[in-house]
């Protein structure tokens, strides 16, 4: 059965590391539904997130495709329920559709959304959440007339946090043998 | 051969060498410094524009490295990958930028797909025009990152030796594979303070996996208890050096071993346990016992569908243990029981002592009495066809009794490669070279010139067919430049066999485009001044053979076979391992 994954990896910041990854996905067919790129907690080394419908005999397969990469310090596959992940949305909507009515008391206490500019023109408005919570103010807000609107992709932590925690342990550890020195910060 | 037992060496060398000469020298000089540091002594190559600094510098150096220049860059990265099968060095390529560096691409591929550690080191534009489509510019890193294990540009001389350094570690480290290193013609040029440490340690890649204990326990365990096991020994057996201790588990164990193609030299064909080749044009019993055994212990090998067949009906009675360096190969194509994510000799090593010791006469029996089925309806026509015409098997067989397995073989691809691998008889001895995963034509000129470079201290015997021979043949000039000693014997049916054998089974016999006109080879070689004779009747062969091997340089036979014979068995495709086809038409 296909289900979504969050595939959160990370790697050594070499150029064109992320073409091998994706690379390797598309050899399967594989669509990116999102991916953010963000340096890490450790210096140096940049963290992937990107989400992926597919089985869990393929996800497995690409994961460990994916790690044997040299440039790619270790990767995790995780389902909906082991993550907590947001998004964030901008929603620049027309000042006239969204004063009329009580719009945007609304926004705030409902949708916790925030507002980030006014002008008489239009008014842009910040949201983070999960997929749906975006999609769902979009629909909110679309009698007003939305001019523009962007998503991020997703960024996400496990519930374990001990698992990523554990893991740049060992690769400090490890690396009191090896020649290059790694700031953990926190 | 042994990668990894060469990745040892470096170690201790790394300490006398990790404070060299500090001096300013171009970027260009010290690549060939760096490579001198890692062992190199010959390269493959073809000159050209942006890598014209580099050339330059090998000329101050042709006292300790020997460059090569073949016909075509192709030819090039085919005989670095041939020369690291025979050494167990990594071998070294160069070529110029653009055109020079796209026709690596198949040989690099070639390389990739059968773990063979190869440094490509491309030339590239001066970085200021990288990205502008200036003149012979191309985006090799972008082209080669499906084909190689690693790849990198330098565009500052100073970077080059760490990047040359990491690239040998990453060629020959874990599961092998080439690496592409593309220097820019002004980091040819610039200086550096140049300086050379040997790199043993890259945070984002571990090749070296801790042994765990337990599974090597419960491997054991399974083994003790199966009935009917069997061993697929793949070419990681040799690539980590495992020979040995697979013989020792084999016949501690009785266990029947079976090779793939690349694995065929991995166990001594003359060994009671040796129960033949796997796949698609394997032997019958290996093939059709795959689906009876209770327990497979596969080694170094990847399950390519060649070797499978259909996968629904691969090995359905077996559990299955997996000893493999690649942890992406696990679980693959095959699900597998047990994981063993390591080198093979590490694993062979500690398993051994764990294992009872057994005999498994009945089960052994069973192949026997298979291989008498396979003898009697194809070994014997093939290998004494009476009085037809000269068959594939009956040359390769006199060419194995002659050499007696005491011999470096290359293969090119297509119907004579799977002569080669079912009718010469490996032992310790042998190395083969040969184009599995990819099963590129036209690999086995080259290979063969690649392969003899690296003085084997035996002879090396190329079987090529005629169309694979006329997609490289411009090497003949680099085997007449060098005098290389290559035999090489070409088994001319007048078509692409292989793909004609295709079209009389699958596709009612039409010949589209498979027939050959072909040139006079004899002339042909002895237009590049090699001793050459061709063979029509069986009465010649053995003796034209003799007369092959003991010349001292380059010799070719070329042999006429039947043209339209086939190889069987064959697991035709979508069938399953049992269901071989033994006899057609
Ligand atoms: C570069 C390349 N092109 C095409 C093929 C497909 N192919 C596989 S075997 C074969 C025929 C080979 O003919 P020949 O070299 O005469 O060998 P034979 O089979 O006759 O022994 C062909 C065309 C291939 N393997 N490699
Ligand atoms: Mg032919």
């Amino acid at each position: 059965m296909k289900q979504e994954y969050t595939i959160s990896l990370f790697t050594e910041d070499h150029i064109g590391i992320l073409s091998r990854i994706t690379l390797i996905l598309t050899r399967r067919q594989i669509n990116i539904e999102s991916i953010t790129a963000s340096e890490s907690a450790v210096q140096g080394v940049q963290m992937l997130t990107m989400v992926v419908t597919t089985t869990p005999d393929m996800v497995n397969k690409v994961a460990t495709q994916i790690e044997k990469l040299v440039d790619v310090i270790k990767v995790f596959v995780h389902t909906s329920p082991e993550i907590i992940c947001q998004e964030i949305a901008l929603y620049k909507v027309t000042s006239r559709g969204l004063m009329s009515g009580s719009m945007i008391g609304d926004l705030v206490q409902k949708h916790h959304a925030r507002i980030l500019e006014v002008t008489p023109e239009y008014i842009v408005v910040e949201k983070s959440g999960n997929r749906a919570e975006i999609t769902d103010l979009l629909a909110v807000l679309e009698p007003c007339g939305v001019l523009q609107f962007v998503r991020s992709g997703r960024i996400a932590v496990t519930r374990q946090v001990k698992e990523l925690n554990a893991y740049l342990k060992e690769m400090e550890e490890a690396e009191r043998g090896g020649p290059e020195k790694l700031e953990v910060y926190n | 051969m042994n990668f990894i037992m060469s990745n040892d060496k470096t170690k201790t060398t790394n300490m006398k060498n990790s404070d060299s000469e500090r001096s300013q020298i171009s970027g260009a000089e010290a690549l060939l410094k760096c490579l001198i540091e890692e062992g190199v002594d010959t390269i493959f190559g073809y000159p050209g524009g942006a890598i014209m600094p580099v050339y330059d510098k090998l000329l101050d150096y042709s006292d300790r490295l020997r460059h090569i220049l073949t016909r075509h860059e192709q030819g090039a990265a085919h005989a670095a990958q041939a020369y690291a099968m025979v050494t167990g060095r990594p071998g070294v390529c160069f070529a110029t930028s653009g055109p020079g560096a796209t026709n690596l691409v198949t040989g690099i591929a070639n390389a990739f797909l059968d773990s063979v550690p190869v440094v490509f080191i491309t030339a590239q534009v001066t970085s200021g025009l990288i990205g502008t489509d200036a003149f012979q510019e191309t985006d090799i890193l972008g082209i080669s990152m499906p084909v190689t294990k690693w790849n990198a540009q330098v565009k500052k001389a100073a970077d080059i030796p760490d990047t040359i350094a990491r690239a040998f570690y990453i060629a020959r480290s874990g599961r092998p594979g080439p690496v592409l290193v593309d220097i820019s013609k002004d980091a040819q040029f610039e200086n550096l303070s140049y300086s050379y440490r040997k790199c043993t340690y890259i945070r984002s890649y571990n090749p070296v996996i801790p042994l765990h204990i337990r599974d090597i326990e419960s491997a054991a365990v399974m083994i003790n208890h199966a009935d009917k096991p069997l061993i697929l020994a793949g070419h990681g057996v040799i690539l980590s050096g495992a020979a040995d201790e697979l013989k020792a588990l084999a016949e501690k164990g009785g266990i029947p071993v079976a090779a793939t193609l690349l694995g065929l030299p991995a166990f001594p064909q003359r060994h009671r346990l040796f129960v033949g080749m796997l796949g698609m044009h394997g032997n019958y019993a290996p093939n059709v016992l795959t689906n009876q055994a209770d327990l497979i212990i596969a080694i170094g090998m990847r399950f390519d569908d060649r070797v499978t067949g259909n996968l629904k009906k691969y090995a359905p009675e077996a559990r299955i243990i997996h000893i493999e360096i690649d942890k992406a190969e696990i679980n693959k194509n095959v699900r597998v029981d047990l994981e063993i994510n390591n080198d093979a000799r590490e694993v062979l090593t500690t398993l051994l002592p764990l294992l009872r010791e057994k005999s498994r006469e009945k089960w052994i029996r069973e192949f026997r009495i298979l291989d008498r089925v396979e003898y009697e309806k194809v070994i014997r026509p093939e290998t004494e066809p009476g009085q037809d015409e000269i068959r594939m098997g009956e040359v390769v067989k006199t060419v194995s009794d002659i050499t007696e397995g005491d011999a470096v073989i290359v293969t090119d691809v297509g119907q004579h490669q799977m002569a080669v691998a079912r009718y010469y008889r490996f032992s310790e001895k042998s190395t083969l070279v040969t184009s599995g995963g990819m099963g590129t034509m036209g690999f086995g000129l080259p290979a063969s010139l690649g392969a003899a470079s690296g003085n084997p201290g035996k002879p090396v015997i190329a079987f090529i067919g005629d169309g694979g021979f006329q997609m490289t043949l411009q090497e003949l000039g680099t085997i007449m430049q060098y005098q290389i000693p290559v035999k090489i014997i070409l088994l001319n049916n007048s078509f692409l066999g292989m793909v004609r054998q295709w079209q009389e089974m699958f596709f009612n016999g039409r010949y589209a485009s498979t027939e050959m006109v072909n040139p006079d080879f004899v002339a042909l070689a002895g237009a590049y001044g090699i001793q050459a004779r061709s063979v029509t009747r069986r009465e010649e062969l053995s003796q034209a053979v003799g007369t092959m091997l003991a010349a001292e340089g380059p010799f070719l036979v070329e042999v006429a076979i039947g043209r339209e014979a086939n190889i069987l068995p064959m697991v035709e495709p979508g069938a399953s391992v049992s269901e071989v086809t033994l006899t057609y038409r």
